[in-house]
């Protein structure tokens, strides 16, 4: 009975739901945990550029004296040395995975020179 | 008749990386097989030498995409000696955890590779359904599937809470029950004992002598496992190498099944016995001197880190002897005298990982 096993499996396989979803239709909630892509909030930024100089693919772009910041997202290896890195706390961790790129694409920030009256 | 020489690779079905075997052929009987590497050739080691050697640890990881963690642990540990740092127990015990997940995803994804080369296409489908599981539990704990990214020089960059300890234990129990049917498949089924019982065959002395690594040396009744060093947790944990005497493609499959098993067993032991306190130690300011040596066991076989410093930032030289290149010599003696219709399946049973090989 050296097939019982294999046919046992492939029996009960074929009477549950498939393991696979329908990806576009049915997506997977992420993890807590889960490289999904950098996220950036320009308001605490004080553009120290350690993000950039701490970045081993040069995704990451930010200019003083332009008070600007950019990410190409193609570049980014989500390996967390920007983030370990932020002083201000304005660089996060998103669980959401970037949407596929169909063109190269630098996500840019600029921060106003003159703060707007209160 | 002269013989005739059939190319084997570097595209083949049975080969999910490139590497190149030349067949000389007498009728349907292997003669001679010459093989060649080269085709994914990417400079990984030239980058230590510009690199900062923090930095380097995530492009260590970066060697191969299946025993991505166990290359940043050896590079980490083999720095942390250039150093005279010692990781804080708890991250030696987190450490030797992903190391045995990325052992069991690495040896499912073998068995679905190799099921695959005999052609039953189910019990691939069914060892991948399994490493998916694993995969997720790597995903929750570490925040990638592939590339784990939670090794440094130090310690680790991650900590596991009590409540994620107990749920990644009761989802491996749950897991183990669905891989011990999986292995019972492998062991009964005729499809698979057909293929492999008696091919490729390596005595214990040729692998002795070829230098074969990892299960291929193991199957063949050699006892070697780079992990009794006792590296990270590994010293204080119960357990012995797995052995199998026939050395066939099949005692090597069988090598792989009960590492699978003896894995879930040895994660079991260091979350049950997981220390608290810190994750790491820092190394700031420390500079790397001297040259350091450093071996330790990939599920493909033993893996050695050289790395050489003076007192830069970055290494002054690093290389890495990947298990895969010394079982290529005890592959070639296995084709000799091989079926044409057997070879891939020998192949396959050497784990070849050509990216590792080539770095």
């Amino acid at each position: 009975m050296s097939w019982f096993p294999i046919s046992t499996l492939v029996t009960r396989n074929a009477m549950q739901r498939p393991a696979t979803r329908l990806y576009p239709f049915e997506q997977r909630t992420p993890y807590a945990r889960t490289r999904g892509h950098v996220a950036f909030a320009i308001d605490n930024c004080d553009f120290c550029t350690v993000c950039a100089v701490k970045c081993p693919t040069r995704a990451i772009v930010a200019s003083k004296k332009d008070r600007t910041w950019a990410i190409d997202h193609s570049l980014c290896i989500l390996c967390e040395n920007c983030i370990e890195g932020c002083r201000e706390g304005c660089i996060t961790l998103s669980d959401k995975p970037w949407p596929p790129m169909l063109a190269k694409d630098v996500l840019g920030f600029r921060q106003a020179f003159e703060s707007p009256a209160v | 008749m002269s013989n005739t020489i059939v190319p084997f690779g570097p595209q083949h079905p049975v080969l999910p990386e490139p590497i190149h075997l030349d067949l000389e052929l007498d009728d349907e009987r292997v003669v001679q097989a010459l093989p060649s590497i080269g085709y994914v050739h990417r400079g990984l080691e030239l980058l230590a030498e510009r690199h900062d050697f923090t930095e380097m640890a995530q492009v260590a990881e970066r060697i191969c995409g299946i025993c991505s963690f166990i290359h940043s642990q050896g590079y980490c540990q083999g720095i942390e000696q250039l150093l005279g740092i010692e990781a804080p127990p708890r991250a030696a015990y987190l450490r030797t955890v992903w190391a045995e997940l990325s052992r069991i995803q690495s040896h499912l994804l073998w068995l679905g590779l190799a099921a695959d080369a005999f052609g039953f296409e189910s019990l691939f489908m069914q060892s991948w359904r399994i490493r998916e599981a694993i995969v997720d539990i790597i995903e929750e704990t570490t925040g990638g599937r592939v590339i784990f990214g939670t090794c440094k020089v130090g310690g680790i960059r991650k900590d596991l809470d009590a409540d994620t300890v107990q749920r990644v234990r009761q989802r491996l129990r749950d897991i183990e029950t669905g891989y011990d049917e999986l292995a019972t498949i492998f062991r009964r089924d005729p499809t698979v004992k057909q293929r492999t019982v008696g091919v490729g065959l390596l005595s214990g002395e040729d692998a002795y002598a070829l230098g074969a690594v990892g299960p291929v040396i193991r199957a063949s009744g050699i006892v070697r496992d780079t992990r009794k060093l006792g590296y990270a947790a590994y010293g204080e944990l119960d357990w012995e190498p797995i052995v199998e005497q026939a050395g066939d493609c099949y005692a090597r499959c069988e090598v792989r099944l009960r590492e699978i098993s003896q894995s879930f067993d040895l994660i079991a032991q260091c979350l049950d016995r997981l220390p608290s306190g810190e994750i790491e130690v820092s190394a700031k300011g420390k500079r790397p001197k001297g040259e350091a040596m450093f071996r330790l066991e990939q599920p493909r076989g033993e893996v050695c880190y050289y790395m050489q410093a003076n007192g830069q930032k970055n290494l002054e030289r690093f290389r890495v002897r990947t298990p895969t290149f010394a079982n290529i010599a005890p592959l070639v003696h296995m084709l000799k005298g091989s079926e044409l219709a057997d070879v891939p399946v020998i192949v396959l049973t050497i784990d070849p990982c050509v990216s590792c090989n080539e770095r």
